[in-house]
C-alpha cells in the first residue's frame, strides 16, 4: 500500500511539473533613482494589496534584492502570467559613502549603506547572468539616457537574450522627455508611466501580458 | 575570462587609466561591475569610470549573416575618484585627471 502511494505522488508530482506553466521571474532593473522600487511596490500592490520595500530620494535605498513571487497579471483580452517580481538596487559603477553624507547622514551609518549597496549591485549583476527570465529596465525621463551605464546594462540582458521591456518613467514631472528614450532603444518596446501616480500603467500590465507570457 | 578581469582591475585600482582596443563583451561587462563592487572600500576604492565607443567599420557581411555584431569597440576604464570626463573625438581621447 506505501509503495502504491508513493508510486501515485511521484507520477502526480511528475505531471504537475510537466504541464504546470514555468513560472517567469521578472527583474526590475536601472540606475539609482529611477523608480523600481516604486513600480514594483505598485506592481505588488495593485495585483496582491501588499509592498514590497520602502523608497527614499537619497539614491541606494534599496540595497538588498526583494522578491514577491506568484504574482498573477491577467491582461484586458483575459489572457494572464505569473510572475515572480524581483526588485533590484541600482546598478552603477562607483559608489562613494560621501554622496550619502551630503544628504545629511552620519559617516558610520553613510559607509554601512555604501557596503550594503555595493553588495547589492554585486548580487544583482550575478542573479541577471543566472536567475532572471525577463527585464523592466527602469529610466528616469528626465534624465539622459544615454548614461553609460544603460547602454552597458542593455547590451547585457541583450547578450543574455532575455525579453526587456523599457520603462521610462516620471512623465509626471515638467522635465519629462520620454521620447529620447525611445529613440536610444528604438530595438525594444518603450512604455512611458508614472509609477508615483499610476499614469499609464496599465498599458506596462498589457505589455508585460504580452511580453513574458 | 576572470584573468582578463582582475587584470584590468588591478590596474586601475592602482590609479591608471585602462585603454582597450577591442573592448569587453557583455558577458565580462557585467563581471566587471560585480568584482568593481566587491572591491570598493571607505576612503579606498571608490569604483569605476567607464567609457566605450563604438567602432568605426560596420560588421561585414558574413559577421551580418551569422549575426555578429562587430566587436571592436574601444573601451576606457579609470579609476571614478579621479576620472571626469573623457572626451572622443576623431582619432583623439581627452580626459580630465583628477590627482590624488
Amino acid at each position: 500500500m506505501d509503495f502504491l502511494f508513493r508510486a501515485r505522488k511521484k507520477i502526480s508530482k511528475f505531471l504537475k511539473a510537466f504541464f504546470s506553466k514555468r513560472q517567469s521571474r521578472i527583474g526590475i532593473y536601472g540606475p539609482p533613482n529611477a523608480g523600481k522600487t516604486t513600480l514594483a511596490n505598485r506592481i505588488v500592490r495593485d495585483w496582491t494589496g501588499d509592498a514590497l520595500g520602502p523608497v527614499s530620494e537619497i539614491p541606494h535605498e534599496t540595497r538588498r534584492a526583494r522578491r514577491k513571487e506568484g504574482i498573477v497579471i491577467t491582461g484586458n483580452n483575459g489572457g494572464s502570467i505569473t510572475i515572480d517580481i524581483v526588485d533590484t538596487p541600482g546598478v552603477t559603477t562607483k559608489i562613494d559613502y560621501k554622496e550619502f553624507i551630503e544628504y545629511g547622514m552620519e559617516k558610520d551609518e553613510a559607509v554601512k549603506r555604501a557596503r550594503e549597496a555595493t553588495e547589492g549591485v554585486a548580487e544583482a549583476m550575478h542573479w541577471l547572468r543566472e536567475d532572471i527570465n525577463g527585464v523592466i529596465y527602469m529610466l528616469d525621463s528626465t534624465l539622459d539616457p544615454f548614461m553609460q551605464v544603460n547602454i552597458m546594462m542593455v547590451g547585457i540582458i541583450e547578450s543574455r537574450k532575455l525579453p526587456v521591456i523599457i520603462v521610462a518613467n516620471k512623465i509626471d514631472l515638467p522635465d519629462a522627455a520620454p521620447q529620447r528614450i525611445k529613440s536610444a532603444f528604438p530595438q525594444h518596446p518603450v512604455i512611458s508611466i508614472s509609477g508615483l501616480e499610476g499614469d499609464n500603467v496599465e498599458e506596462l500590465y498589457e505589455k508585460m501580458v504580452e511580453y513574458f507570457g | 575570462m576572470m584573468e582578463k578581469i582582475r587584470l584590468i582591475l588591478d590596474d586601475v585600482m592602482e590609479g591608471n587609466i585602462v585603454v582597450l582596443e577591442k573592448g569587453l563583451a557583455p558577458e565580462e561587462q557585467s563581471k566587471l561591475i560585480e568584482i568593481t563592487m566587491r572591491e570598493i572600500t571607505p576612503d579606498g576604492f571608490a569604483g569605476i569610470e567607464m567609457e566605450t565607443y563604438p567602432a568605426k567599420e560596420k560588421p561585414g557581411f558574413l559577421d551580418r549573416l551569422l549575426g555578429k555584431s562587430s566587436p571592436t569597440r574601444l573601451t576606457v576604464i579609470g579609476p571614478a575618484d579621479q576620472l571626469k570626463t573623457i572626451k572622443k573625438e576623431k582619432d583623439f581621447i581627452t580626459a580630465w585627471v583628477s590627482s590624488r
